[in-house]
């Protein structure tokens, strides 16, 4: 497994907002965790990406590696662990390029850099137009397409999402989960949270369904997307 | 309007002060969202650094029986003092502020004044109470121009304060560290998912900063050569008004602002009695602030919000 998560616990001013999760992702794989705002989909990334801390007893191995010793600059920069966070959080007083460019801060790899670069521009062709754009100027759509552009510069063995659906318009968010295939087919394992459950479902191979900070349901996309729970409460009956 | 040139050109040198000062507490504002009320004496530790490293380099220099030119003991004690007292920034961010990054902004803000006490008392006890002389490292020139009167010095002052923030500008926009402070300054908690790493770029941000303020207090030396330990309060407090004037966070803002309070009090002081001039001097800034209350290149963006 990839990404192993034992008992993950998380709690903001003393009140646990995770109760102690498991779940494991292998290499390649697409997996999303679906839920209601504020189960724990956004808390339960930040904890991976070490952003906010995780409580004693937690246990998050990736590729083997403890996590809990990483700090969050590390989690990507070594780990390789990306991470395109909730409203996307551009830097929007820096050009498309500056965005691109930041993301691969600590990475030495120059000639690597330079593929990774060109397979986004072959992803998302219309970045390549905006380069030399203030990234706040950017349609939502294009924001999207760089927030997760920048996220593949940055690292991609892995990438986790935090609802890359919010905000776009249909054929929009179509599109851009035809991007993420083709992300993951180039060997990017993916961890999708959505609130947007059926699209989500659809795009994933796995899904796990996330309630108060537990997971309470597990499974193939196609089988949650035939449960009568999940169907009543996330898929409009 | 001789006297008007005159005040300019003295202006100009006195903006040149706060300018350096206001961009130590605008760059740190930007990256880590606080003021480092600790700036003001971090200037008065560079002066006082500058003062051992200029009587340090004359003293070698007769030892030695040199004839070293004093241009090139202040150019030397310039660089000298600006790299040391980067350290002093560098071990102010490890030791007062690291400790302190999540904790209130309010607390954050008195370490600032503790660590300012510190400096100065601990400068006192070292040092003693006795003022100290700059060592005049240079003969004053003076030319003249039409009617106005300007000094090597005063030329110098300028010359070096606008080169010191040309070569921050090109830092901030050509480099890849200058382009993570400025993403920082706009949304600091997307910074670390960009694999940089915070506990890098706030010491340099901090080295940076000081490194100003430390030329800045020796170009004061200069114009100005009496040290005392409590020099860097009330340029340090000017400076921080600059800072906010300029915009919070803004770079350019806060050397122009720099500029402008210099201007503002030298031209306060011409037209009015000279015991008016802080009076009417900050009563314009606070008449400015009522209207531009985020500065004039201040953004009242809400990005800083939780990730």
């Amino acid at each position: 497994m990839q990404l192993v998560i034992r008992n993950l616990q998380v709690s903001y001013d003393k009140i646990k907002v995770l109760h102690g999760i498991d779940f494991t992702i292998a290499k390649g794989e697409i997996v999303t965790i679906i839920g209601a705002n504020g189960a724990g989909k956004s808390t339960t990334l930040k904890a991976i990406s070490r952003l906010i801390p995780a409580d004693k007893g937690s246990v998050m191995e990736f590729e083997g590696k403890d996590l809990l010793t990483y700090q969050p600059d590390r989690v990507v920069s070594e780990l390789g662990i990306s991470h395109v966070p909730e409203g996307r959080r551009l830097f929007g007083n820096l050009t498309v390029l500056e965005n691109l460019q930041l993301a691969t801060f600590a990475r030495k790899d120059r000639e690597q850099i330079k593929k990774d670069m060109e397979q986004v521009f072959a992803i998302f062709p219309r970045l390549k137009e905006r380069l030399t754009q203030a990234s706040g100027t950017l349609s939502g759509g294009e924001q999207q397409m760089l927030a997760v552009g920048r996220a593949y510069m940055s690292g991609h063995k892995i990438m986790l999402l935090d609802e890359p659906s919010m905000g776009l318009a249909p054929l929009l968010m179509l599109s851009m989960f035809d991007a993420l295939r083709e992300i993951n087919k180039e060997g990017t394992t993916i961890l999708l949270v959505e609130q947007n459950a059926r699209l989500a479902l659809k795009f994933a191979q796995r899904g796990y369904v996330i309630e108060n900070g537990r997971l309470v349901l597990e499974g193939p996309s196609a089988d949650l997307l035939d449960n009568p729970d999940v169907k009543k409460a996330y898929l409009g009956g | 309007m001789d006297l008007f040139l005159q005040n300019i050109v003295n202006a100009l040198q006195w903006g040149s002060f706060y300018a350096l000062i206001a961009l130590g507490y605008s760059m740190v504002y930007s990256i880590l969202m606080l003021f480092n009320f600790a700036h003001g004496d971090i200037f008065m530790v560079g002066a006082y650094i500058g003062f051992g490293i200029a009587t340090g380099l004359l003293a070698l220099a007769a030892m030695a029986g040199l004839p070293v030119p004093g241009w090139l003991v202040l150019v030397l004690t310039i660089i000298i003092s600006m790299f040391l007292t980067s350290f002093v920034g560098i071990f102010i961010e490890r030791v007062g502020y690291r400790p302190l990054r999540e904790a209130p902004r309010a607390s954050a803000a008195i370490t600032g004044l503790m660590i300012g006490i510190i400096l100065e008392t601990g400068n006192l006890a070292l040092l003693g109470a006795r003022r100290l002389s700059f060592p005049s490292l240079i003969d004053t020139v003076t030319f003249q121009i039409g009617s106005v009167y300007v000094t090597n010095k005063k030329i110098f002052i300028v010359a070096v304060s606008l080169s010191l923030m040309f070569g921050l500008h090109l830092f901030i926009q050509k480099t890849k560290w200058g382009m993570a402070m400025r993403a920082m300054s706009y949304d600091f908690q997307a910074v670390p998912l960009m694999g940089v790493s915070i506990n890098k770029l706030a010491p340099l941000t901090f080295a940076i900063g000081s490194g100003l303020a430390a030329a800045a207090g020796i170009l004061y030396g200069l114009a100005y050569p009496v040290l005392d330990p409590y020099m860097g309060i009330l340029l340090g407090w000017k400076a921080f008004v600059a800072a906010i004037l300029g915009g919070r966070g803004s770079i350019l803002g806060a050397a122009l602002a720099g500029f402008l309070l210099g201007f503002i009090e030298i031209f306060a002081a011409w037209i009015f009695p000279s015991t008016f001039r802080d009076l009417i001097a900050y009563s314009i800034i606070l008449l400015i602030l009522t209207f531009r209350p985020h500065g004039f290149f201040g953004q009242a963006h809400s990005t800083q919000l939780r990730l």
